[in-house]
């Protein structure tokens, strides 16, 4: 984990209510795709734990969905404005875990997340099939930049006014997939109906409400088989098998 | 200039102490910063069996605060012995606190005695303050009696270590059962532990914390505990180590002159992991502004 402060260089809306920021500064503290940031919002006690979508050696980006006052002030931040941040928290996703070929499911933001993953696997020679699941057309992100990496990206949403219509499981179903490892971030119950449908070792990311970010206050804890684990610094993610749902 | 605080015969090289469970078990904190420039670690409250605590969500967002409903999740008292006290002894020289908490006066004994005999642990706090758990903790806080019943088991597990009790602001009268911990041996008392609150979701209509009610603590609560400091300091003749919404030098030096030998501070390091190295290193220069020589000469003076 490191402290640092941020200027925002970009904050705009990418889909309905859904902003990426791009905040320049220090990135040594990141790893690995799926690791996240805490941000100090002026005028909150607690940080908001954003993940990670994609850094390089001058700053990242966030990808967030404004949905209560927290999201909402930094929705209103201009370029040039500072923020203070966490970086560098959470495990982040194993790429080394997978074999050969991929399958990556994401739900709604949970795209974001799974981007530097995405990337990291095409990069070291991985085929990578990716399902990313929305409710409708307008709340639709990242398809073109998944596309744009070359990955075989695939678009569904509940509504059927994108892609293929119906939830991820469904177009799993469908499009059964060859992976020898997947990944998968997205709200509890699609991860949790995903885990029960995949065969094989897979990943998930989890998410709680959080007090430190950094693991010393307790806060965040999940019930695992290997006992209880805090979800911001022994996870987010975690091996499937391990997670009681 | 001395900041240095000496009490109950052991040694403070500052009055700074990270707050039980707000700091882990220190460890988590040793990548950070160099441990070794705190005057002493309260560590994350432990129970003779691991508990996972309440379910979560147990974190609520407050104005200046926080709710947490935690519940004394920790990995029992074995463990503590075992993994975390000579893991943080190798890496840290300063004071080691242990924080202590049972469902009944054996089980603190048990605590107390087990934490006691580790060479690593120089003072014990016993939290009879606890307001997450049910039958545990505060139920020993808020009666007179109670309290003093687990001090002076606590007293005689810990043989020749300071034992100081940690008290609850959820009581009517904070100075009675001061009283009766000081008449049944604590060598000083720890205060204050956080005020039971809620928050709803108007959203959701439900809790926000899935225990409903949580302790409240953070900056919000620094008045609070300074007026339970200053009564408790001019009713007491024992060390106090004053805890709540301290967030900065100036707020040590305050809790310092309401009466308090030692600051503890709790829910700042979970918005600010770097706080407790930014008042240990501002201290000195807030003494000079104040033209404050030996920090032991303001204890009290108010
Ligand atoms: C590891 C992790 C990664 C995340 N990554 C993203 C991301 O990439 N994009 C994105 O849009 N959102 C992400 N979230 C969720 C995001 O943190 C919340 O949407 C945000 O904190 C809401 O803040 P608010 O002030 O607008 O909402 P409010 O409801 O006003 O917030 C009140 C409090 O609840 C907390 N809170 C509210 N919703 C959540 C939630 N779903 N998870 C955790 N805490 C919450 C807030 O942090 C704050 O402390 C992530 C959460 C976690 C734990
Ligand atoms: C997340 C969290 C966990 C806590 N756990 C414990 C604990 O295990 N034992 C204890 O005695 N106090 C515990 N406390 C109380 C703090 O030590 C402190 O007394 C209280 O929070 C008031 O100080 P503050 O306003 O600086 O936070 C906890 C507080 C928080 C915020
Ligand atoms: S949020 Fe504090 S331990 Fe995870």
């Amino acid at each position: 984990m490191k402290q640092g402060t941020y200027s925002i260089s970009a904050n705009v809306e990418i889909a309905s209510g859904i902003f990426r920021m791009r905040l320049e500064g220090d990135t040594s503290a990141f790893l690995r795709g799926g690791q996240f940031v805490d941000i100090a919002v002026p005028g909150f006690f607690l940080r908001r734990p954003l993940a990670v979508r994609e850094w390089d050696d001058k700053g990242f980006d966030v990808v967030y969905k404004v949905v209560g006052e927290g999201t909402a002030i930094l929705s209103g931040l201009k370029e040039g404005e500072r923020l203070e941040v966490l970086t560098g928290l959470g495990n982040g996703f194993d790429a080394r875990a997978c074999r050969s070929s991929a399958l990556v499911v994401c739900g709604g933001l949970g795209a974001s997340p799974a981007f530097s993953l995405v990337k990291e696997l095409l990069r070291t020679g991985r085929k990578v099939t990716v399902i990313l699941g929305f409710n409708r057309a307008t709340e639709v992100v990242l398809f073109k930049e998944y596309q744009a990496l070359g990955a075989d990206v695939h678009l569904v949403t509940v509504d059927g006014s994108a892609g293929l219509k119906g939830f991820v499981t469904d177009a799993v179903n469908l499009l059964s997939p060859e992976y020898d490892y997947f990944y998968t971030c997205g709200p509890k119950v699609m991860m949790k109906a995903l885990c029960g449908q995949l065969e094989g070792p897979g990943e998930v990311s989890l998410e709680e409400r959080m007090g430190c970010g950094c693991g010393i206050c307790y806060g965040c804890t999940c019930h695992t088989v290997s006992g209880p684990k805090r979800v911001c610094a022994d996870g987010p993610v975690f091996k499937k098998e391990e997670v009681i749902w | 200039m001395v900041t240095s605080v000496d009490i109950c015969g052991v040694h403070f090289k500052n009055p700074v102490v990270p707050a039980s469970g707000t700091f882990g078990f220190g460890l988590e904190m040793a990548p950070v910063y160099d441990l070794n420039l705190l005057g002493g670690i309260s560590l994350k409250g432990t129970t003779r069996d691991p508990r996972f605590g309440n379910e979560c969500p147990r974190i609520a967002e407050c104005p200046d605060g926080m709710i947490n409903s935690v519940g004394l999740q920790n990995p029992g008292i074995d463990a503590l012995l075992r993994d975390k006290l000579p893991a943080l002894r190798s890496l840290y020289g300063g004071v080691v606190i242990a924080n202590v908490s049972g469902f009944s006066v054996e089980e603190y004994s048990e605590c107390c005695a087990r934490a006691a005999s580790a060479p690593e642990v120089d003072m014990l706090e016993v939290n009879v303050s606890c307001p997450n758990v049910h039958g545990g903790g505060l139920a020993f806080g808020t009666s007179a009696k109670a309290a003093a019943e687990v001090t002076s088991a606590a007293r005689k597990a810990c043989g020749g270590k300071p034992v100081f009790v940690k008290l609850s602001p959820n009581v009517t009268d904070i100075v009675e059962i001061a009283k009766a911990c000081e008449e049944a041996g604590a060598d000083g008392l720890t205060l204050i532990n956080t005020v039971l609150g809620m928050r709803i979701d108007i959203r959701s209509r439900k809790p926000v914390v899935a225990n409903r009610y949580g302790g409240f603590s953070g900056r919000a609560v620094f008045p609070i505990a300074l007026r339970m400091v200053n009564q408790v300091s001019r009713a007491c003749n024992i060390p106090i180590m004053g805890c709540g919404g301290v967030s900065r030098a100036e707020d040590v030096i305050e809790m310092m002159m309401a009466g308090a030998s030692l600051v503890q501070v709790g829910a700042e390091n979970l918005r600010n992991p770097m706080v407790c190295k930014e008042i240990v290193e501002s201290l000195p220069l807030v003494m000079e502004r104040l033209g404050i020589n030996d920090i032991n000469e303001i204890i009290g003076i108010v």
